[in-house]
């Protein structure tokens, strides 16, 4: 058989947002024009989302090449030389089988285990799927296993649950397991709301076979017959993509009655949320696939006793039932040799921020927070001194320079004040402010609250006014200490894990950084030059050669002066929107 | 209805979206997030009228629709514009700038968040995140995201609208 061309262009949301549908119309327009024969298709996140829009070509002889920032106009010369000649275009090759390239050292540390299938198959074709692995662990699970052997498996493997709090997989699953019923239920929580956080949305965009299968174990390791995915339906994406991959195992006879000619059935279905970050705490997920008001529940009972329904039920989240197949696959002893101690395996970083390699990675746990951060992530985007890492949203803290050899296990960065969180990982650099990144996520947990409890409802308030009024220069002395008395009343007597985790950006950024609560406080300034009450725009007269390019940008016409002439900056119109000092090029317009 | 002076054709007509909704359901609890989606879907917000109809057809209470249409940030009771413009706030774009880009926005439309402007074309709103981190800071108009924004640049993407008749 004549082997041809294999084209493929990286559609995850990132690269559809970045203009992938153009590319591919441009590929396929050119494809024509040429007249030859290629195979095109589609695929998830690669990863690398600095370099979006995604490109692979894969020669006829199996080398394969992935070109970066690929724009229609692009694609002329890359398929002309590569296709048309046969030489690719290496200078915007970011990976090639037989090229080294700058950005080589991203994916030279990872690990890929959740990743495996993710930017690799059409995540819409389950044959794809399948030629890479899928479906083999529940086969293996269903034909050779009992449950029992399932879920000890899975604790043996030292999986612990991605969702955040890292309780141990095989744990949970042997206590829904355990719970008398006729009836049990499987929930996927793909309600990824922590902003700045996207890796669970690239795992089904990009494999969502991965996450069918974990399922369907975990659902013949406890006992259950159907399931549900809690989606955020801010991902459409992701669920078109699961209703494909469902529709096709069921057709396929992995899901539904007698799955693969056992006696075990299982059906999944999908449940859109419709947008409230406390829906990813699970008691609020099942009120909410039963139709309520996403408010959380005490606990107990656990939903391993009393969830979905009233039913037993097991909840673990996208990243964590990605893991599973793997395992049953391979065994426990070839996942847990990745890792630390108390934290086996890999995990999947969303890295973004300031960042100058912004993408997905997956990294076996026990990596430096400085190897994902440099090695991987290259520093900086600005290239400008780093100042912290904020791990965990809402619910965790920001890591400081000093601090980047914290290697990454829960226990780790836990001792750090933040949390491993469901993978956000957010890089900050100097002209970053604290005080307003507390203010920040306290304005999102407080606007998030569900109005239950009062420590949360009341007390986040209380505490983002106290943080606003900080960034406008009207702090008071004892702050401070008002803000520490409030985030330990909250940390200790919340309901839910959004409440009680919700001053930790603000305890961390108080651990590290107390010197610029202070600034803001007694000298009402503003280190990082951020806080806008507190900054003044300048011109410096000796600098400004009058280009009128500033006063022209201005919206609100603050700026005057005489062309040629040095200009000023009538600080009681200027709203400090910064525009004319971007638009500056004699760098005469500094921020006081 | 004996005294009805609305024109009930027209008034069976604006139901039908409706029932055609809650044929897909058996009216049961879990059934009512998906129902008020399918609405929003249909109507491009919640009506109250058809909340109400809504509520008559499953025996649901309006209270209970109600807590659960104000609870979640997704379902509007009021129309939007021709165009809506989510600028994201999540953390990525926080700290790449994005309140500059929304105050720019919200200058050059002359709307506050959430609110739609005069002549109807647009709705400005916050999102928690779009998850194009990579892209930040990023704002999406209808279903089309614009990346790596200065204030400058999201002003210029209102006036091509306007230039090129889009709004």
């Amino acid at each position: 058989m004549d082997k041809k061309y294999k084209v493929i262009v990286g559609l995850g949301s990132c690269g559809i947002a970045a203009g992938g549908l153009k590319v591919m119309e441009a590929i396929k327009a050119k494809l024509v024009a040429m007249g030859v024969a290629v195979v095109l298709d589609e695929t998830g996140c690669m990863g690398m989302c600095y370099k979006e829009v995604l490109v692979e070509i894969i020669n006829p002889d199996g080398k394969s090449y992935i070109y970066g920032n690929v724009t229609p106009d692009k694609v002329d010369q890359i398929f002309d030389a590569h296709i048309g000649q046969g030489q690719p275009v290496t200078e915007m090759v970011v990976q090639g089988s037989d090229i080294s390239t700058n950005e080589d050292s991203f994916f030279a540390k990872q690990q890929r285990i959740v990743l495996q299938r993710c930017g690799k198959i059409n995540p819409e074709s389950l044959d794809e799927a399948i030629a890479m692995d899928a479906y083999k662990a529940i086969e293996k699970a269903l034909k050779t296993m009992t449950p029992e052997q399932v879920a000890e498996e899975v604790l043996a493997s030292g999986l612990r649950g991605r969702g955040g709090a890292g309780f141990p997989t095989g744990m949970k699953w042997k206590f829904a397991a355990a719970s008398k019923g006729d009836k049990k239920y499987i929930i996927c929580n793909a309600d990824e709301g922590d902003p700045g956080a996207f890796m669970d949305r690239s795992v089904l965009e990009g494999d969502p076979h991965a996450v069918l299968e974990g399922m369907m174990i975990a659902g013949y390791a406890i006992g259950a017959d159907e399931a549900y995915i809690y989606a955020r339906a801010e991902y459409p994406i992701a669920i078109k993509r699961l209703k494909i991959a469902i529709k096709a195992a069921e057709e396929r006879g992995f899901l539904g009655k007698n799955v693969m000619g056992t006696s075990f059935n299982f059906k999944i279905k999908i449940k859109e949320g419709a947008g409230a970050f406390v829906c990813g705490e699970e008691t609020a997920l099942i009120s909410s696939i039963e139709g309520k008001r996403g408010m959380p529940k005490i606990r107990p009972p656990f939903p391993a006793q009393s969830g979905l329904f009233a039913k037993p039920t097991n909840i673990n989240n996208v990243e964590t039932y990605a893991n599973v197949a793997y395992i049953i696959l391979n065994g426990a002893a070839s996942y847990n040799k990745y890792g630390t101690e108390k934290s086996k395996g890999t995990k999947v970083f969303a890295l973004a921020g300031k960042i100058a390699r912004g993408g997905l990675v997956e990294v076996p746990m026990g990596v430096s927070l400085k190897d994902v951060i440099y090695e991987i992530g290259g520093g900086t985007s600005s290239g400008k001194p780093f100042k912290a890492v904020q791990m965990g949203g809402p619910s965790g803290g920001c890591i400081p320079a000093n601090l980047l050899d914290t290697i990454i296990d829960y226990d780790s960065v836990n001792k750090t004040g933040a949390i491993m969180g469901s993978g956000g990982m957010i890089v900050m650099d100097e002209d970053n402010c604290m005080v307003d990144i507390a203010r920040y996520f306290l304005s999102f947990t407080q606007s998030e609250s569900c109005g239950k409890c009062t420590f949360c409802k009341i007390g986040t308030n209380r505490m983002l006014e106290i943080l606003t009024r900080l960034t406008k220069g009207e702090g008071r002395e004892g702050d401070i200490e008002l803000l520490e008395e409030l985030a330990d009343q909250i940390r200790r007597n919340a309901l839910c894990g959004l409440g009680q985790t919700a001053p930790n950006p603000v305890l961390t950024t108080l651990k590290y950084f107390r010197h610029e609560y202070e600034a803001h406080i007694k000298d009402k300034k503003c280190p990082a030059k951020q806080c806008r009450p507190l900054i003044k725009y300048l011109i410096l007269e000796d600098k400004c050669v009058g280009c009128t390019a500033c006063s022209r940008v201005c919206p609100v016409k603050a700026i005057s002066g005489a062309p040629k002439k040095a200009h000023t900056i009538d600080s009681s119109i200027c709203t400090k929107c910064g525009a004319c000092k971007e638009k500056c090029r004699f760098s005469a317009i500094v921020i006081d | 209805m004996s005294n009805c002076n609305c024109c009930c054709s027209q008034e069976s007509k604006y139901f039908e979206k409706l029932e055609s909704i809650l044929k897909n359901y058996e009216g049961k609890e879990s059934d009512l997030i998906p129902i008020l989606q399918d609405i929003q879907a249909a109507y491009g917000y919640l009506p109250e009228d058809v909340l109400n109809k809504m509520c008559e057809k499953t025996g649901m209470f309006q209270t209970q629709v109600m807590g659960v249409a104000t609870f979640y940030s997704q379902f509007r009771l009021q129309p939007t514009g021709e165009h809506v413009i989510k600028i994201c706030f999540g953390t990525a774009c926080h700290v790449n700038g994005a309140e500059k880009v929304a105050d720019a926005l919200a200058d050059e439309l002359k709307v506050k968040f959430g609110g739609t402007t005069e002549d109807g074309k647009f709705t400005l709103e916050t999102v928690a995140c779009l998850g194009c981190c990579s892209l930040a800071p990023v704002i999406m108009i209808d279903e089309e995201a614009y990346g790596r924004l200065t204030p400058d640049s999201a002003r210029n993407i209102i006036r091509e609208y306007y230039a090129t008749g889009r709004a």
